[in-house]
């Protein structure tokens, strides 16, 4: 998928730019890219070494953990499938954690850890169970507190408060969390409803 | 508004200070924690390159050429009916598909209006609120077999929409 939109993007780019008569502007764009894509990731690196430079001295120290105890009894409310006991649930919490903080890529092992305990219960192995659709909404929704790779870029390119997007996108991935709950529920009761009858 | 703002610039000095109190109560090594992480970092980021420079020429490409005003212009009425500035629409069209993509995109919006433009905020929030929905379903059903997405991707792209739209909202409403 990603890979027919990428070369469709430049072919038609090309073929575009000939007839429009900018064939030597996609040339040097092609070459102003690339050097824009270094300048970013230069950018990246700063932040990203100082975040999870700090991440890992939470974690370390347990705070992680910590929080993670702390969401357990809402996410029993969201996942009532699901008995207090579960393993998937340490997992589901784990990876939600991470992904609050900004880590995307220790958030994977976790919730790919969580998807195969929810696959073990799952009494249809092809399609998803009730917890697994709700536990990939909340996933798809991206509750982030940090989002580490859009301050970096905004750091890039001179923005006077980086930081200054934090609140409004915290309040707008609240908003699409509750969507996704809300949405799940809905679908998951009209489901039922058609079973029924 | 100016409450706000308080909050927003306390907030990462106290989310530092916390996790570093909560260190030294632990009596970790913190110093040694943050080195560590932080080579992860440049890993990471490092890695990310490949991914952003390809998006990155594919984009500059597609705007070099003018058809990315074209087709912006193109969609202008039926957008301004919403009151949604046509720039962004590419932007909300690749999200859920392609995260290096639509960041890409990001920094291209970025680099074009400058970091405190309206259009650049919207995309930041944009771009910082919602995931990659096809992508963290394909990882996630895919590593155990299931095939069917059936609801779960009807969900996940209704609330790319809604969480969109929040985002749009709330940076109006934010930073006026």
């Amino acid at each position: 998928m990603v890979n027919l939109i990428w070369i469709f993007m430049i072919l038609f780019g090309i073929v575009y730019s000939i007839f429009n008569g900018t064939i030597d502007d996609v040339n040097t764009a092609m070459f102003e890219a690339s050097t824009q894509a270094v300048q970013l990731i230069i950018g990246f690196i700063a932040i990203f070494t100082f975040w999870l430079g700090m991440m890992e001295i939470a974690k370390r120290a347990g705070l992680l953990d910590q929080l993670t105890r702390l969401t357990r009894p809402l996410l029993r409310k969201i996942f009532p499938d699901l008995s207090p006991s579960d393993p998937a649930l340490g997992f589901i919490m784990s990876n939600l954690t991470a992904n609050f903080f900004g880590l995307g890529n220790a958030a994977t092992p976790f919730g790919l850890k969580a998807m195969s305990a929810l696959q073990e219960q799952n009494p249809n192995k092809n399609s998803p169970s009730r917890s697994m659709v709700t536990f990939l909404c909340l996933n798809t929704a991206a509750l982030t507190l940090f989002p580490t790779t859009v301050i970096s870029l905004r750091m890039s390119h001179g923005a006077l408060d980086a930081m200054d997007i934090v609140i409004p996108a915290f309040l707008a991935t609240c908003g699409s969390c509750i969507t996704a709950l809300l949405l799940d529920r809905l679908f998951w009761s009209f489901s039922k409803r058609r079973k029924k009858v | 508004m100016s409450i706000l703002a308080i909050i927003s610039s306390l907030f990462l000095p106290a989310l530092i200070s916390c996790i570093l109190l909560f260190a030294l109560y632990k009596k970790v090594d913190a110093y040694g924690a943050f080195t560590e992480g932080g080579k992860e970092g440049i890993r990471l980021s490092i890695s990310l390159l490949p991914f952003l420079l390809g998006m990155l020429v594919a984009i500059n490409i597609l705007r070099a050429s003018g058809f990315l005003d074209a087709f912006n212009h193109a969609l202008a009425p039926i957008l301004s009916f919403f009151s949604l500035p046509p720039d962004l629409l590419p932007l909300m069209l690749i999200r859920p598909i392609s995260g290096s993509a639509s960041l890409g995109m990001l920094a291209d919006l970025t680099a074009t209006y400058g970091p405190e433009h309206f259009i650049s905020r919207a995309a930041a929030i944009i771009q910082g609120s919602t995931d990659t929905t096809l992508y963290v379903l394909t990882v996630y059903f895919g590593a155990v077999g299931i095939k069917k997405m059936g609801r779960a991707l009807s969900i996940g792209l209704l609330a790319d929409v809604a969480g969109m739209t929040i985002a749009i909202i709330i940076t109006i409403w934010y930073f006026s």
